[in-house]
């Protein structure tokens, strides 16, 4: 039976949410007036929000009662769970959809505005307006209301039959299915359940600098704006930085890409909004003394979140089509994020060029020896390099608009993105790295020429000395990589010093100087990991690639065939066979001694098995992770060796899917996957069949490796149910000694009124079928029919990345120094505050 | 003139650059013969070419042909004009491969016989929407 009341009860709970944002607006606009009034709108409005509020989390929850009940008559819950399901992975699945995700987005802003509600004051009205009306645009998005054909929103609580036009509901309409479609396997890991909601609160937290400084423009306080937003701008870049880390150690650890970063549209879209939030930071800190440190704070925390909105559009849209690997599906809401994105950069825009000419603003040229000059610089760079990435990102857009005024447009996003996009990030990098690196110094203290030389003398002479040696020692040649290197040493170098002398005085502050370190080591990482990333498996073999062209080409990938040693960049690889993932114990099985139970994922041993730390004996029950195959291969080097497992998985929505294996050391990591993998057993192609007649005991080749019939023995009914009744019932032992180890062959021959009953034995990893065809007891021999097929291989890629430690150090380091200005600013504020300022 | 000026003219000099090199670098979609075209001129830029591989009358794919050590691989590819090209590729055969629904290749042509793919793209059926595999 179909359970209605959870889907209508959030619908509902979606229209009081939005009907609640308008009236919030409403009532805070009022509120902000000054009048006799406003202190009862005030009130008003507050109680109106917090009925958003619970609208809001009641929609959350309503989701969640659908999702963890497995009401698979809810489309949402149909498409993205399976009753097998653990918890943590019907959490992800909550924000697996648009719908769900827009959701989430829509309940981190209902919280962070309960904050902004109870530490303000006189900002109070006047941000809440502006906040509550973004709300009630994000949560027309999921609103899923017809009005007059025109579709506004999409509703996660659309039944199935509602959604599908299946046939099997023109004969029963409350049909439900028995299971859902289940997760994507590539998003069941633990990242895919705290990525997504990091990233989210960092994209609901970019409104909060927006809504004070629309607030500002609005009641014409042009400065005094920047104090309550500042905290909340560092607390939105720390936490939209992690987000993005997050996300890309998640593809670095599961997708087949080869890295961490790809210069994809959706990576794009986050990047460049977190960019611009981040000059936005610096000219905010500088706005006390500067006017042009104002105005452009005005722009810049403006520009960052129009282009939260602008990659809103561009993901879900669907307008990035054929370009993106991963992004969501359209849902038909293309107008409707036209119209929230242009209704806020208009509204916006409007306001600050109204209000332009009374911003305050200074005639005189600020000198080089300013600490805002530095400031300013750091801040533009970081604009270009937001911009130099918004652009090309934008091709699909240019074709859309070019299309949509009738012309024709086959513009494509550049050939080579990763190459495009580091060219021009590389040298952008190097001057933050430089400008962070100086800009502390002037910041600090008032410089002059003596003054500065004095104090960079020191950082210069190590940076020099340290960039030098580790050219040298790690034989960097490629000039941009050693500029590269010294510009982030030197970032490096000279905030440590000013991180010594500040923290010295009031570690309070050294906020900026850690973070910068952080910057300086994660640029670092970057250049080593990427600049550096070598792969191991490339082999120049000089083979003409074909006859009608003569480049050679290097291979980069690796053929390796089971059990046998290939020597790699000074690695000796072995391919081991095909292994399954333990699930009631650690570690990984070979799939050869499993056999099947009634239970898709419990296997019995067909023999003695060596574990890491227990005996299994023939006949015991293990559970696996049936859907993973892994391939063990051994990485030797210098005496030491390490055992890599990279997967294949069968996706049930994907096909096959491949993740990589990744070797962590602290100097490197090495990252492997598989390319190519043997067929399944039902395409394996057997040769011509040749037969031997063979005696027991007597030496034999197969596939050129020395085997033995080592006996043939007669089974009995008690050790092997399937011969009961046989009249003979033998098992041949054919032992093959390979290389690295032996393999046992057992084919059956039976005889059951008088039929003769044949059971081959396959060897996957030796590629050999084999039959007892006949029994010739005069001679005492046996006749073996013999098939070959190719042997158990793969084909790898493996990727050397050195350092990457470094990135992901940087990253930390980072987030530690936004903390710390964050607990500044955020004391700064509220000390304001309490004086009655603000 | 003030150093403000020279500033500003510096930044919208380097934004141009940016634009001009967006548009140098940019690749487009285009058919096998303008392809040929192109690089008879000796443009030797990578392109995009959308199309399908070449099928039977009852849908199976042809043409596909792994090198000996099956590190490499050429296949048959239809544009979307009609124009078959044999295209060779670096990589070995990626999954799924045969079930693609669409494929971008991303190269230029060697010669006048020969499309060189660096890159491949896989739109797959529907099954597998939202995703597709390198």
């Amino acid at each position: 039976m179909i359970n209605t009341f959870p889907g209508n009860a959030g619908h509902l709970l979606v229209i009081i949410s939005f009907v609640t944002a308008l009236a919030a607006t409403f009532s805070f606009y009022k509120a902000s007036q000054e009048n006799d009034l406003a202190k009862s709108w005030l009130k008003t409005a507050s109680l109106v929000y917090y009925l958003h509020v619970a609208a809001v989390i009641g929609v959350v929850v309503a989701l969640f009662y659908i999702l963890l009940n497995h009401l698979f008559e809810y489309h949402y819950a149909w498409s993205y769970t399976s009753i097998n399901l653990p918890f943590q992975y019907i959490l992800s699945s909550f924000w697996n959809g648009q719908e769900g995700s827009f959701l989430l987005w829509i309940f981190w802003n209902a919280l962070i505005g309960l904050v902004l509600l109870h530490t303000n004051r006189t900002w109070k009205a006047p941000v809440m307006t502006i906040y509550a009306l973004v709300q009630a645009f994000l949560a027309s998005m999921i609103l899923g209301v017809v009005i007059s054909d025109v579709k506004i929103g999409s509703s996660p609580f659309i039944l199935l039959r509602d959604a599908l036009s299946m046939p099997v509901f023109q004969i029963n309409p409350n049909f439900v299915p028995e299971d859902g479609n289940g997760l994507n396997p590539l998003l069941q890991n633990y990242w895919m359940v705290i990525h997504p909601p990091t990233l989210f609160l960092g994209y609901a937290s970019t409104l909060i600098p927006f809504a004070f400084c629309v607030a500002g423009l609005w009641k014409k306080r042009y400065r005094e704006w920047i104090r309550p937003t500042l905290p909340w701008a560092l607390f939105s870049a720390g936490v939209l930085g992690l987000g993005i880390i997050m996300g890309a150690y998640w593809a670095y650890e599961t997708l087949n890409f080869g890295g961490y970063w790809n210069w994809d549209p959706v990576e794009n879209a986050v990047y460049v909004p977190w960019i611009v939030l981040v000059a936005s930071i610096h000219t905010m800190i500088a706005y006390n003394k500067s006017n042009t440190a104002l105005k452009s704070s005005i722009i810049l925390v403006i520009a960052t979140f129009i282009m939260i909105l602008y990659s809103t559009f561009l993901t879900r849209s669907g307008i990035l089509g054929n370009s993106s690997v991963h992004s969501f599906t359209d849902l038909g809401l293309f107008a409707q994020l036209v119209v929230y994105m242009a209704a806020f950069t208009i509204l916006s825009i409007g306001l600050a060029i109204v209000r332009w000419k009374e911003i305050p603003s200074s005639e005189k040229e600020t000198s080089t020896y300013s600490r805002e000059f530095w400031i300013f610089m750091g801040a533009t760079v970081l604009s270009l390099m937001a911009f130099q990435v918004i652009i090309p990102t934008s091709i699909p857009v240019y074709n859309a608009i070019i299309e949509g005024f009738g012309g024709v447009s086959n513009l494509a996003p550049p050939a080579d993105q990763i190459g495009f996009y580091t060219q021009w990030q590389l040298w952008l990098s190097i001057l933050i790295a430089i400008l962070s690196g100086t800009g502390q110094f002037f910041w600090w203290e008032k410089m002059d020429k003596e003054k500065l030389k004095q104090v960079l003398t020191a950082p210069l002479i190590i940076t020099l000395l340290l960039s030098g040696l580790i050219i040298a020692l790690a034989s960097i040649r490629e000039i941009p990589y050693m500029i590269l290197l010294t510009a982030s040493m030197y970032s490096l170098v000279a905030n440590s010093f000013i991180l010594y002398s500040v923290a010295k005085s009031n570690i309070r502050l050294s906020g900026g100087a850690i973070t910068h370190i952080g910057v300086a080591l994660m640029l670092l990482g970057v250049l080593f990991s990427s600049g550096y990333s070598h792969i191991i498996s490339e082999n120049n073999t000089g083979l003409l690639y074909s006859r009608e062209f003569d480049d050679e080409v290097n291979q980069k990938n690796l053929l390796l065939f089971v059990d046998e040693t290939r020597e790699m960049d000074g690695y000796q690889l072995i391919y081991k066979g095909q292994r399954l993932e333990l699930r009631d114990r650690e570690g990984y099985i070979a799939k050869e001694v499993l056999r099947a139970t009634a239970k898709h994922d419990y296997f019995t041993v067909s023999e003695m098995v060596q574990l890491e730390d227990e005996i299994l004996a023939k006949g015991d029950t293990v559970r696996v992770f049936p859907e993973n195959t892994h391939y063990e291969i051994a990485f030797t080097k210098n005496g030491r060796t390490d055992v890599l497992y990279p997967r294949l998985q069968l996706n049930p929505q994907m096909g096959n899917v491949v993740s990589p294996a990744i070797m962590r050391g602290l100097w490197r990591d090495i990252y492997t996957h598989v390319t190519v993998v043997p067929p399944t057993d039902e395409e394996i192609e057997w040769d011509e069949p040749t037969e031997q007649v063979i005696k027991p005991q007597e030496r034999f080749f197969l596939n050129d490796q020395v085997s033995i019939l080592e006996e043939v023995a007669i089974l009995n009914a008690q050790e092997d149910p399937s011969v009961a009744g046989a009249d003979l019932a033998v098992q041949a032992k054919i032992r093959v000694f390979g290389k690295e180890k032996e393999y046992l062959i057992a084919p059956k021959f039976i005889i059951k009124d008088g039929m003769i009953g044949r059971v081959p034995d396959v060897s996957k990893p030796l590629g050999l079928r084999i039959t007892v065809q006949t029994i010739n007891p005069e001679e005492n021999t046996f006749t073996l029919k013999i098939e070959k097929t190719q042997r158990d291989y793969i084909i790898l890629k493996a990727v050397e990345k050195p350092l990457i430690n470094l990135l992901w150090l940087g990253t930390l380091v980072l987030l530690i120094g936004f903390g710390v200005a964050l607990s500044r600013r955020y004391s700064d504020f509220i000390k304001m505050r309490d004086k009655g300022i603000e | 003139m003030k150093r403000t000026h020279i500033f500003g003219i510096v930044i919208i000099a380097i934004a141009i650059t940016i634009i001009i090199s967006t548009a140098g670098d940019a690749s487009s979609y285009v058919s096998f013969t303008e392809a040929k075209e192109m690089a008879e001129e000796g443009d030797n830029g990578l392109i995009h070419v959308v199309g399908t591989l070449k099928k039977t009358a009852t849908g199976e794919v042809v043409g596909i042909q792994p090198s000996a050590d099956m590190l490499s691989f050429s296949f048959l590819m239809i544009d979307e004009n009609g124009l078959e090209q044999k295209v060779i590729y670096n990589e070995p055969i990626p999954n799924d491969f045969t079930k693609s629904e669409q494929v971008v290749v991303i190269g230029s042509y060697k010669g006048s016989e020969v499309f060189m793919a660096d890159k491949i793209l896989l739109k797959c059926p529907s099954k597998y929407q939202e995703n597709n595999l390198q």
